[in-house]
């Protein structure tokens, strides 16, 4: 009887810690004490373990045993400490040689049959692994798939503790995983079914080629959710990092899909405007869990029916628009969570939206109170907003361009932006920060007259004015252009304009 | 007697047997008070040590094994107790250990006997 050594990972948010657990058996009256700030769920786990392990066919120790688990101030919880804690104190009670839990992961939690469960947070865990230098790990086999995704790592799933025990004792070998499979989804809708509307299919192009934030506003069934749910098809699909950060997130949200949980198609979020804080932003108490903006990390978040929204709910989006990620403070600590997201807002012009605007028999107040639920500061933020016009020939036949063409362009000017971007690290004029555009990367004067003009007057903030020449950009990039002249910079600020809105 | 007092009048018999074999010299049996029992109180002559062992028997293991039933609200009694015995007998200083002796007994096989010295 003795001490052993195992590994495994805590989480917090989608950053992992490596735990160390250490068993000692003997010296005392049996019993378990587990240290190391466990939370309720981990506390359980002392009884989940101990009937796993007797349902295993192996022997409990008889003693005291004082699990350890360090960083001992870190707050560790869940259930995925299950299987290292059986294996430690299986180690500490000299039934499987502790030469082979050494740099050794292990991931799961056991059912009391000793069947072993799969936990969320499996891909974040491993890559902390992997950067912590261990590099065997087992997960449960469920967990294959998912586990399968981070390169460099001798990864093996089990289906119960039995086999576990197995392999540590004499190498039985363990399941592994399969090629990685990457799940292209289903084809996204086309945009030729979208009849008219070449305004708004513009901005769609623009938003798409240069990630910029998007408005549509107009009357009922004329196609705002359509043409909305068509900007994915014109995206290009995420890169390597991209897909593994996403999958990281939708990990910890125990929303990756089994099976194929590399998705390269850059997500697309719809929450009704009925959700909560904590559902769009992330929240939960303890420690906060990821929600829709990071959920759509990469992709597109998309607001139908913006002005139903909660005021408080629209302004939250603010910061994660600024910044790409939300940080998230509850009582056991301050998580961060990637969210840069595409945002795309539809509303109506007014409660009653007739076809058309002049039909309308709101008051002005109604209406001005309607739209005002969409903030200035949020507004501000939306680099293009586009009015959609009532389609008034019923043609059955499509006449606008379908998602291949369109997307051909996005991914040309998207190639060109990376291609001018790719020293300062930023792959889409959106991400490009403002003080560079004005300085390093500035225009000339009569260039940018327009945008002068415009904060002259009050129409035109600082930030907008930022916003409109990253959209000037995009143009430019859309039509070949090397960088953007007089007509790419009013166009910018045309697609800004608060009449639309 | 009820089937768990022979139970555990048989389980005493089985840890005063050990003890003896072990070279301790039983001094007290069953001591009772107002505020409970002790179970065995015995002496390691050759260092002067009293001890006093509580005696936990099972007929199974389905509850759980038998030192397991010994929790921290009874050590803290036992711990009261032996006080009040030294008190009782007029013992002014000597170390004292505690012990648990756990007695299984189960049907058709000799009596095993897990002894855990200084358990609390």
């Amino acid at each position: 009887m003795g001490l052993a050594r195992g590994w495994s990972v805590a989480l917090r948010g989608v950053e992992g810690h490596v735990v160390e657990i250490e068993a000692d058996v003997g010296g005392g009256l049996p019993g378990v004490h587990l240290l190391g700030l466990p939370d309720a769920a981990l506390h359980e786990s002392r009884d989940r373990v101990r009937a796993a392990v007797v349902n295993s066919g192996s022997v409990w120790p008889n003693e005291r045993i004082v699990l350890a688990l360090s960083p001992a101030t870190l707050r560790k919880t869940g259930s995925a400490f299950d299987l290292a804690l059986a294996c430690c104190v299986l180690a500490a009670g000299e039934q499987v040689p502790q030469r082979s839990l050494d740099r050794t992961v292990l991931l799961g939690e056991l059912a009391l049959d000793g069947r072993l469960r799969a936990v969320r947070g499996i891909l974040p865990a491993l890559l902390a692994a992997r950067a912590a230098g261990l590099r065997r790990v087992v997960v449960p086999e469920s967990a294959l798939p998912e586990a399968a995704l981070v390169p460099d790592l001798e990864v093996h799933g089990a289906a119960d503790l039995r086999e576990v025990l197995a392999w540590l004792r004499d190498d039985t070998p363990l399941r592994r995983p399969g090629p990685v499979a990457e799940d292209t989804g289903p084809p996204a809708p086309d945009l030729a079914d979208v009849v008219g509307q070449d305004d708004a299919r513009h901005a769609l192009e623009v938003a798409a080629a240069g990630g910029h934030h998007l408005l549509l506003v107009g009357p009922p069934g004329t196609g705002k959710t359509m043409l909305a749910r068509r900007l994915v098809g014109l995206l290009p699909p995420l890169s390597g990092d991209e897909a593994l950060a996403l999958a990281g997130i939708r990990s910890v949200a125990g929303r990756l899909p089994a099976g194929v949980p590399l998705a390269t198609v850059p997500p697309v979020e719809a929450p009704h405007h009925s959700s909560s804080m904590a559902a769009l932003v992330g929240g939960g108490s303890g420690l906060a869990r990821p929600g829709a903006v990071s959920l759509a990390h990469r992709g597109v978040l998309f607001l139908d029916e913006a002005p139903e929204f909660g005021a408080h709910l629209l302004d939250a989006l603010r910061t994660p628009l600024e910044e790409g990620e939300v940080r998230l403070s509850r009582a056991e600590g301050t998580v961060r969570y990637p969210a840069r997201f595409q945002l795309v807002l539809a509303a109506n012009p007014c409660p009653c939206a007739p076809a058309h605007d002049r039909d309308c028999v709101c008051s002005s107040l109604a209406r001005r109170r309607y739209f005002g639920r969409l903030s200035g500061p949020l507004l501000d933020r939306v680099d293009l907003r586009a009015q959609m016009y009532p389609v008034t020939t019923f043609t059955t036949a499509a006449d606008g361009e379908d998602t291949a063409t369109v997307a051909a362009r996005v991914r040309a000017a998207r190639g060109a932006a990376a291609e001018r971007w790719a020293a300062c690290g930023w792959r889409t004029n959106a991400e490009v920060p403002g003080p560079e555009l004005r300085s390093r990367f500035g225009l000339p004067r009569a260039v940018v007259r327009p945008l002068d003009a415009g904060m002259r007057s009050g129409l035109l903030t600082a930030r907008g004015a930022d916003r409109a020449l990253r959209v000037a950009w995009t143009l430019a990039d859309l039509a070949g252009c090397a960088r953007p002249d007089h007509e790419h910079v009013e166009a910018a600020l045309y697609f800004r304009d608060r009449r639309a809105a | 007697m009820a089937a768990k007092d022979e139970l555990g009048r048989r389980g005493e018999d089985v840890a005063v047997q050990y003890l003896q074999d072990r070279g301790l010299v039983v001094l007290d049996r069953n001591w009772r008070c107002r505020d409970g029992e002790l179970d065995v109180v015995a002496a390691e002559a050759d260092v002067g040590r009293l001890v006093v062992c509580e005696v936990k028997t099972r007929s199974g293991t389905r509850y759980g094994e038998p030192a397991e039933a010994v929790t921290g609200r009874k050590a803290h009694r036992i711990r009261r107790l032996a006080k009040l015995w030294l008190a009782a007998h007029q013992v002014r200083w000597c170390e004292v250990r505690f012990d648990v002796c756990a007695v299984l007994i189960e049907q058709g096989r000799p009596p095993t006997v897990q002894y855990y010295e200084a358990a609390f």
